[in-house]
């Protein structure tokens, strides 16, 4: 039952660590513009926070940069378990438009685990909120997606 | 209380830049700052070293996602410079009205972004819904919200119809409005102004010395705007102000924007009313001969610094940016000087770094022993307390 709780809660109200991982901006903004009052993902629960710690969704845009690399793996081991991560942008999903460049490692799955991925460069803010929800939808389903 | 050294960062969600400062503390007193940068650094100069003219006019426009229209204008220059090719008057018009939106969006996001820091939310939400305005205008010209792929080498590849010009036009009444509003709350709000006044000080004569650049520099009375010293697009022909305050503060930083979003409007409306006619594009060949150029232009941020060397293939030699953000860090670094821990956030964001950038941060006590992890967000609160707690309402 406990179980049961945590995973409602986690549904309803999951909370969110936005992370760059060397990505141009433009998919960051987009995820800003996701939260303001137009589309306003509040609404269903979503909170951005500070820290890896306290986080269900890491939701990460660009491609892994060198210097990066380390660093999303420590913010990724740092978050409780069940963890859930989402790709937002091009980049993100393969290196995109950065393939080959001598700092970049290539999208974020060559790094950690991805859930789901939100294409586009960058998404539209109804996009991001779309594949959140997805998310949503399919760990309501059972489990990880 | 011995010294304490802080680092903040190093996840920055900026450009070419992230940083990493490492602050000395004297209690609650900054003494000294140390900027570390580069950990997004993801090779894009060299990049573009093996990628064609045409393809690099993405590329560029990736270099960073607020000002991307600022970097392919200065790329598409170097270009058309080395192959001495003369645009359309139509095109100059249409880019010059690209690069006035994109700075009403920027400092409208900027806006809400400064509000974030200081604990003020509300200012938030509202600048990024008017934001939305201009996001809506740039989706319906070019495409697409953010990198709008508008420039071609030779000319724009979209172009403005009467239409997309009245629809402009309205969306200018209403983003004039709105800035009156924020006119009103810049300078009247006690909570910007207790927390914004006397704040990140930087003297004009530092700020020469440091070669601050764009609404940093205004702030601190310095006339420098590249859109006057060095017209480029159609600026020579569209009348404007440059803003400048001398109060040296974010106070200062906060009016020269908000006023400059007034000029950017003025402008806007003059492009479309003196809009001429003609073709958007001319033709441009693949291959650029040997030569050498540089371009700059006044991106939302300040003075963006392009240069290229071509010999005479498909792609560029060699090519070099550098963006705003940068020259503004020594700058910064001064401005930290001196200010209260609980001031950095906003001093830090108020030079625009494209973002409010700490996401985390590590507290080390004394020499290099690891400490307490701290993130950016609760630096934040704590700052948005230290004040609650001595009476200044955030
Ligand atoms: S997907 Fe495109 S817009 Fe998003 S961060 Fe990458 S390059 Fe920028």
């Amino acid at each position: 039952m406990f179980k049961g709780l945590v995973k409602w809660a986690r549904v309803k109200s999951p909370w969110i660590l936005h992370m760059n991982c060397g990505s141009c901006n433009g998919c960051d903004i987009e995820i800003l513009a996701a939260l303001i009052p137009r589309l306003d993902v509040e609404r269903f629960g979503v909170l951005l926070k500070g820290t890896p710690r306290h986080a269900d969704v890491l939701v990460c845009t660009g491609p892994v940069t060198k210097q990066m690399k380390e660093r999303l793996k420590r913010v990724y081991d740092q978050m409780p378990e069940p963890k859930f991560v989402v790709v937002v942008g091009q980049c993100g999903s393969s290196g995109g438009i950065y393939q080959g460049a001598y700092g970049v490692e290539g999208g974020i799955d060559t790094v950690i685990p991805v859930n789901a991925y939100i294409p586009g460069c960058p998404p539209r803010p109804d996009a991001i909120a779309d594949g959140l929800i997805k998310l949503l939808a399919s760990i309501d389903k059972g489990g990880k997606p | 209380m011995g010294r304490v050294k802080l680092p903040i960062g190093p996840q920055h969600p900026a450009l070419k830049e992230p940083e990493n400062f490492t602050i000395t503390l004297d209690g609650e007193r900054v003494v000294d700052v140390d900027i570390r940068i580069g950990y997004t650094h993801r090779g894009i100069e060299k990049l573009m070293e093996s990628r064609t003219y045409t393809q690099n006019l993405y590329l560029v426009e990736r270099i960073c996602g607020i000002c991307s229209y600022a970097h392919v204008e200065n790329f598409t220059q170097n270009v058309e410079e080395i192959l001495g090719i003369q645009i359309p008057k139509r095109a100059e018009y249409i880019r010059t009205l690209f690069l006035e939106l994109e700075r009403l969006h920027s400092h409208f996001l900027w806006l809400g972004v400064a509000g974030h820091e200081i604990g003020f939310d509300t200012l938030f939400m509202y600048t990024w819904q008017d934001r939305e305005v201009v996001q809506d205008l740039l989706e319906m010209i070019s495409g697409n919200r953010v990198n709008y792929a508008m420039n071609a080498i030779g000319g724009v590849r979209r172009d403005v119809s009467v239409e997309h010009q009245k629809k402009v036009l309205q969306g200018m009444d209403y983003l004039e409005k709105r800035a009156e509003y924020y006119k009103e709350v810049a300078i009247n709000e006690k909570t910007i102004l207790a927390r914004a006044e006397n704040v990140g000080i930087l003297k004009t004569k530092d700020a020469l010395k440091f070669s601050a650049v764009g609404p940093t520099a205004r702030a601190s009375g310095i006339t420098v705007d590249i859109r006057k010293d060095d017209p480029y697009a159609s600026y020579l022909d569209t009348p404007f102000d440059v803003i400048t305050t001398n109060t040296n503060d974010v106070l200062g930083r906060v009016v020269v924007r908000v006023l400059e979003i007034f000029e950017s409007i003025k402008i806007i409306r003059y492009l479309m009313a003196h809009l001429p006619v003609g073709e958007i594009v001319t033709k441009a060949p693949r291959k650029v001969p040997e030569g050498e150029s540089i371009s700059h232009t006044e991106a939302p941020r300040g003075e963006d610094f392009h240069y290229l060397r071509s010999n005479g293939t498909e792609k560029p030699e060699r090519y070099k940016v550098r963006t705003p953000t940068l020259a503004n860090l020594p700058a910064l670094a001064e401005m930290l000087k001196g200010t209260y821990l609980a001031d950095v956030p906003i001093i830090v964001a108020a030079i625009d770094p494209c973002m409010g950038c700490m996401d985390r941060v590590l507290l080390l006590k004394g020499n290099e022993k690891p400490g307490e992890l701290v993130d950016g967000e609760r630096l934040r609160r704590y700052s948005i307390k230290w004040f609650a707690e001595r009476g200044w309402k955030a």
